[in-house]
């Protein structure tokens, strides 16, 4: 039976965890939930996910939440690298830049990515402010990123992980909006930002977060 | 990194190296507790920005290991004794769906306790205890304390049904571990209510502060540091 993930492929916490599924090649559904009807807390959903969010996972009995939870679930369960559980030190760096992307990347983006996208679809306007106040954090973050890539290949060392990988999202965002620009001043992210969205997986998911119905 | 003593660099105060320290004290680990004068801004130096980019606490050495963000040091604490120590089922990494679970309530713990509970600990009993008080913005603390009873009841709901937050029978996990340090600033507080008004969690609580390793942590989160 295939995987089933809930929500629209467009939010940046399903699309974390389409690409995990991407990447290990698995059989998956995308189960659309209609967050503008606030199908997201029905009490359906609610039985998925009891903190009304996307996404929601299902694999067989197995009901999961958090899109970093399920990641991780479906690159063990694929039998993928991008963990690197069987080496202590790799694995612990993969976690310790995992925090970070969830802690210092995606956290700065998410304000941005609601102020300049969502606020706008729903007739409201953008918080300038917010978003410069966002903008000041991602920098100081972009600062840390692009001494950590000076260093090294990619974040947990020189191998790919999902730590990489899970950027993807509000990155996309990022290269796609307006203040793209932001990542000029620092060349190594920029290089390796590139890279990450250039994996096929990564490039089947960018057309799923495209379709309207997503 | 081989065997030796790991070092954490920070104080027993901070809700997050209070995490790392339980870990290590679940795990029967070796350890240093190295200071880091916040106060005097130690942690923007250089030497502790090569510990942690980010300038927090904790930070942490393994040999040649460096790691800083406390859940990724507990975990890393948590596998690398799991052989020696009573690290091994607080992951639970040799069952997929098992382990799912406790990764499942840690993302929880951060991105929904955590947010929900750290404005009322940071204005009630840090920066008090810290000396660096001024009056308490009570709109910011109301605001927290709501969020925090709306996400106290999935919480009740959860621990209605099972002991442990990741479930199954094997009993406390690090996905408990991890809100030891802000729950325990919680009780101390008139916000200790949210808690006990949830019977559920109130149990559960009483069961994680009861660990030697949590009682052992909680005597080093006071202000200032007892003397070693």
């Amino acid at each position: 039976m295939a995987m089933k993930v809930y929500g629209p492929a467009m939010s940046t916490n399903v699309a974390r965890v389409l690409v995990c599924l991407e990447e290990v090649g698995a059989e998956y559904e995308v189960v659309p939930v209609d967050m503008t009807t606030g199908e997201h807390k029905s009490p359906a959903h609610d039985a998925r996910n009891p903190f009304g969010q996307v996404p929601a996972f299902q694999d067989g009995d197995l009901i999961l939440y958090e899109s970093r939870a399920i990641s991780k679930y479906i690159l063990r369960k694929g039998g993928s690298d991008l963990l690197r559980e069987s080496n202590l030190a790799e694995s612990a760096m993969v976690d310790v830049w995992l925090e970070v992307e969830s802690g210092h990347f995606s956290s700065t983006m998410s304000p941005i990515i609601f102020q300049c996208l969502v606020v706008p679809f729903l007739g409201g306007e953008t918080d300038t402010k917010i978003v410069q106040e966002n903008l000041e954090k991602l920098k100081t973050a972009l600062g840390v990123y692009e001494a950590r890539l000076s260093r090294f290949k990619y974040l947990a060392g020189d191998f790919v992980s999902l730590a990489d990988i899970s950027h993807f999202p509000a990155a996309y965002y990022l290269l796609g909006g307006s203040h793209a620009s932001v990542l000029d001043a620092y060349p190594h992210v920029k290089a390796w930002l590139a890279e990450v969205m250039d994996r096929p997986s990564v490039r089947k998911v960018v057309e799923l977060m495209k379709l309207p119905s997503a | 990194m081989a065997g030796g003593i790991v070092k954490v660099y920070g104080s027993a105060v901070s809700p997050y190296v209070a995490t790392v320290l339980v870990c290590l004290e679940e795990a029967g680990a070796a350890y240093e507790l190295i200071p880091v004068d916040m106060a005097a801004r130690e942690n923007k130096a250089p030497h502790h920005l090569a510990r942690n980019p980010f300038g927090k606490i904790p930070a942490f050495q393994d040999g040649e290991l460096m790691l800083f963000e406390s859940r990724a040091i507990s975990r890393h604490v948590l596998r690398k004794y799991k052989s020696g120590g009573g690290g091994g089922d607080l992951l639970r990494e040799g069952d997929p769906e098992a382990a799912a679970m406790v990764d499942v309530w840690l993302e929880v713990e951060a991105h929904q306790y955590e947010p929900a509970i750290v404005e009322i600990v940071r204005h009630c009993v840090i920066l008090p205890m810290i000396g660096a008080g001024g009056a308490r913005d009570q709109r910011v603390v109301d605001e927290s304390a709501g969020k925090l009873r709306a996400v106290l009841a999935a919480y009740e709901a959860r621990l209605r049904e099972h002991e442990y937050l990741a479930g199954g029978d094997a009993g406390v996990s690090l996905a408990d571990l991890a809100h030891f340090g802000f729950t325990h600033y919680l009780m101390a507080t008139e916000y200790a209510a949210l808690v006990e008004e949830r019977p559920a969690v109130s149990a559960w609580w009483r069961r994680i502060a009861a660990r030697p390793a949590a009682r052992k942590v909680a005597a080093l989160m006071s202000w200032p540091p007892p003397p070693n």
